[in-house]
C-alpha cells in the first residue's frame, strides 16, 4: 500500500474514486444523463466506459424518475449504483425514488433491507444559467430522514467521501459543485475513505467562527486570509457532510469563540444555517458574545441577468463584510 | 389437460391460502383491532397464484398497495403477514410497515409500496442487476390499471426494452383506480396495447381463471429468462371488496359507486369457485379431497392469526431503530 500523494484537481479526483472503486467491486455501477459526455460532466466519468463497458457506465434516456428508480431498484438487489444528475434541479422529477422509496425503505421496512445507493447530483451555477440550472437544494435534502448528504469542498475529500458514500448501505446525496472542478489538492493516489458526518477545521481562530461547506467553504477560506491581514483570528468549519451534521466540532468552536457567521449557500429560510443556528441556540447560548449571523442566497429563484447574479450570489468579499459587520468593524 | 394435476392443485391452495388469510383479517377491521389501512385482494387471487408459481425463490417480485395475494403467493410467511398488520414486532417489517410495506428479500419480495407506480422502477433496477450479473433471474412488477397515469410506467417500459431487461410488467386491470371506473381515466380501455410501441410484446388475458394466467406467465418467464427482453401482460380483473377495507363505507372514503349488477356478475367469476369447478370435472380432486383442503388452510390461517395476536408490539424506546441501516 502506497500512501504516495500527488495533486489532482476537484473533477479527477472524483475520476479516480469512481476508476479504483469500480475496479475492484464489479457490483458498483455508474448511470446517468450524460456519463459518455464531458459537456455534461467534465472529466469526471473519463475513461470509465472503456474500462468498464457500457454494462457498468450506463448513459440513459432523459427519464430522471425511472432512471432513479432503476438505481435504487439495482442497489436494493445489493449492487452499489450512482445515479448521476448532471444539474441537481433534474433530479426534482425523482422525489419519489430518492424520498418516498430510497429515504425510508431500510425505516418502513423494519431494517431488513438497504439502499446502497449515491445520488450524484451536480451544482453548475450562474453564467446566467437562472433557476433551473442549478439550484441550491442541500438543505432540502438534508431535511429527510433515512438520508445522509455530503458536499465536499477539496479533491483529498472528494474522494474519500465518494468511496465512502459507494460503501455505505444508506442512500446518500452527493452534492458536487462544478466551480470546484478546477481546484487542486494533495490527493493519495491510493484508495481511502473519509467518514461521512465529520467536519473539519480548516483554519484554528480566536474571535469568531465560521461554518460553511462546498465552493462557499473555499470561498470563506479566501475570506479567513484577508481577515487575517486586518488582524482578525477566524476558525473555519468545513463541513464536508451535512446530514448528519458534525454539531459536536460546532458547538466546540463556538464555545472557544463566542460568534458564529455561518455562510450557507441555500435559501435563507429553513436552511442548513437555520439549522445550525437553532442548535447553538440550543447547546451553546450561553457562550454567544453576539447573536448568531447568517449568510444565505436572498429567498428568491437565481436571476439571469450578470447584475442581478452578482448581487444574489455569496463572494469573499460579502463574506469579509459578514464577519466585520458582527465583529462591528 | 396441459397443466399437471399437482400443480393444479398447488394453485388452488394458494388462492384460497390468499381468500381465507384475507377474509380473517374483515372481522377484526370492522372491530377496529386492525387499523392499518387494508387493500383486500379478494377475487384477484388467480394472478399473484398463477404468476409466483412460475417463479423461483431468487427470482424479484414488488407490490403496491394490494399486495397480500403477491407476498403469500411468493412465499411470505403467513404469521408475520398478520402480524405486520396488527403492528406487531413480530411482522415481517417489524411492525414499522404495516399492511403497505411486506418485505421478505429472502424469497425475492423485494418491496410493496403504495405509491401508485412506485415499485415499476425498482423493479427496472433488479431487472437491470440481473442483466448486468447475467443471473438469469425475472423481475415481476405487479401494479393495477390506476398505474397507467403514471409517467414513471412509460419511462420504464422504454428502457426495459431498450436494454432487453427480464422484467415481466403484470397489469391487474381491476377496471377502477380508487373509486374512478377506467372508462373516466383512459381513453383507450385496452391497457396491454400501451406497451406495443415501446417494442415490447405485450398480451391482454383473462385474470380470474387461473390457468390462462399460468399460461401467460409462463411464457413470459421463458423469454425473460432467455434474455429476449420484457414482456407486458395486462389481466382482467376485479376486486370483490372496496378500494380500502372490506367496503369504502367501513375503512375508506364512502366511495365505492361500483353498480350492484357489475359486482355481481364479477362475483360468478370468482377465480376459486371457477378452479374448484374444474378440478371436480376433471376429476383431479374428489369434494373431499378439497375440503381437506380448505380445513388445512383454516388451521394454517387460524395458527398464524394467534402468532400475531401472542407476539409484542415494538417497544417505543425503539422508535429510531432502522432509520438507517447498518
Amino acid at each position: 500500500m502506497s500512501m504516495q500523494v500527488r495533486k489532482l484537481s476537484y473533477s479527477l479526483a472524483v475520476n479516480e474514486a469512481l476508476k479504483q472503486i469500480m475496479a475492484v467491486d464489479k457490483e458498483v455501477i455508474v448511470m446517468g444523463q450524460g456519463v459518455k459526455s464531458p459537456w455534461y460532466v467534465g472529466n469526471t466519468c473519463k475513461d470509465l466506459i472503456r474500462l468498464f463497458g457500457e454494462e457498468r457506465v450506463i448513459d440513459t434516456p432523459i427519464s430522471e424518475n425511472a432512471m432513479t428508480g432503476a438505481a435504487v431498484g439495482a442497489s436494493i438487489a445489493g449492487m452499489k449504483t450512482i445515479i448521476m444528475h448532471p444539474r441537481i434541479d433534474f433530479s426534482l422529477y425523482a422525489f419519489d425514488p430518492i424520498i418516498n422509496q430510497a429515504a425510508n425503505w431500510s425505516y418502513m421496512n423494519g431494517g431488513r433491507a438497504s439502499v446502497p445507493v449515491v445520488f450524484w447530483l451536480v451544482i453548475n451555477r450562474a453564467g446566467e444559467q437562472a433557476a433551473q440550472h442549478s439550484q441550491a437544494l442541500h438543505s432540502l435534502f438534508s431535511h429527510i430522514p433515512g438520508l445522509k448528504v455530503i458536499a465536499p469542498s477539496t479533491a483529498y475529500d472528494v474522494k474519500g467521501l465518494l468511496i465512502s458514500a459507494i460503501r455505505d448501505p444508506n442512500p446518500v446525496v452527493f452534492i458536487d459543485d462544478r466551480w470546484l472542478y478546477g481546484k487542486e489538492d494533495n490527493v493519495p493516489e491510493d484508495i481511502y475513505e473519509i467518514p461521512i458526518g465529520k467536519g473539519i477545521i480548516r483554519n484554528e481562530g480566536t474571535d469568531v467562527t465560521l461554518v460553511s461547506s462546498s465552493f462557499l467553504a473555499t470561498e470563506s477560506g479566501l475570506a479567513v486570509d484577508a481577515l487575517k491581514n486586518e488582524g482578525i483570528s477566524v476558525e473555519l468549519i468545513d463541513l464536508r457532510s451535512l446530514k448528519p451534521l458534525d454539531y459536536d466540532l460546532i458547538i466546540n468552536s463556538v464555545k472557544k469563540t463566542g460568534r458564529l457567521v455561518i455562510v450557507d449557500g441555500s435559501w435563507k429560510t429553513n436552511s442548513i444555517s437555520s439549522e445550525i443556528s437553532a442548535v447553538i441556540n440550543e447547546k451553546a447560548f450561553g457562550h454567544l458574545k453576539t447573536p448568531v449571523s447568517r449568510l444565505n442566497l436572498p429567498d428568491a429563484p437565481a436571476p439571469a441577468s450578470k447584475t442581478l447574479e452578482s448581487e444574489y450570489y455569496i463572494t469573499k468579499e460579502k463574506i469579509v463584510t459578514a464577519v466585520k459587520t458582527l465583529l462591528n468593524i | 389437460m396441459k397443466i399437471p394435476k399437482d400443480i393444479i392443485v398447488r394453485l388452488y391452495r394458494t388462492m384460497l391460502r390468499i381468500r381465507l388469510a384475507e377474509e380473517s383479517l374483515v372481522d377484526p377491521i370492522i372491530r377496529g383491532e386492525i387499523r392499518t389501512p387494508v387493500h383486500l385482494y379478494s377475487g384477484e387471487e388467480a394472478i399473484a397464484a398463477g404468476v409466483c408459481s412460475l417463479l423461483n425463490r431468487e427470482d424479484y417480485i414488488y407490490g403496491n398497495h394490494r399486495s397480500h395475494g403477491h407476498y403469500i403467493a411468493k412465499g411470505g410467511d403467513l404469521g408475520k403477514m398478520i402480524a405486520e398488520i396488527y403492528g406487531k414486532e413480530t411482522g415481517c417489517s417489524r411492525g414499522r410497515g404495516g399492511s403497505m410495506h411486506l418485505i421478505d428479500p429472502d424469497n425475492g419480495i423485494m418491496g410493496i409500496v403504495p405509491i401508485v407506480a412506485g415499485t415499476i422502477s425498482l423493479a427496472l433496477g433488479t431487472a437491470l442487476a440481473s442483466k448486468i450479473r447475467d443471473d438469469k433471474r425475472v423481475t415481476v412488477t405487479f401494479f393495477g390499471d390506476g398505474a397507467t397515469g403514471e409517467g414513471v410506467l412509460y419511462e420504464s417500459l422504454n428502457f426495459a426494452a431498450l436494454k432487453k431487461l427480464p422484467i415481466i410488467f403484470a397489469c391487474e386491470n381491476n377496471l377502477y383506480s380508487t373509486h374512478l371506473p377506467i372508462s373516466e381515466i383512459r381513453v383507450n380501455e385496452n391497457i396491454s396495447e400501451t406497451a406495443i410501441p415501446f417494442g415490447i410484446k405485450s398480451i391482454r388475458i383473462e385474470g380470474n381463471n387461473v390457468l390462462d394466467v399460468y399460461e401467460s406467465a409462463k411464457m413470459a418467464i421463458e423469454q425473460c429468462r432467455k434474455g429476449e427482453g420484457p414482456v407486458f401482460i395486462e389481466f382482467l380483473t376485479y376486486r370483490f371488496r372496496g378500494h380500502v377495507g372490506p367496503d369504502d363505507n367501513i375503512q375508506g372514503s364512502h366511495t365505492d359507486i361500483r353498480p350492484k349488477d357489475e359486482i355481481e356478475k364479477w362475483l360468478k367469476k370468482d377465480p376459486i369457485i371457477h378452479l374448484n369447478k374444474i378440478m371436480l370435472e376433471e376429476k383431479i380432486c374428489s369434494e373431499a379431497e378439497i375440503a381437506t383442503i380448505h380445513d388445512e388452510v383454516q388451521k394454517e390461517v387460524e395458527t398464524a392469526t394467534q402468532f400475531a395476536l401472542m407476539s409484542n408490539y415494538p417497544n417505543p424506546s425503539e422508535l429510531m431503530n432502522y432509520v438507517y441501516a447498518g
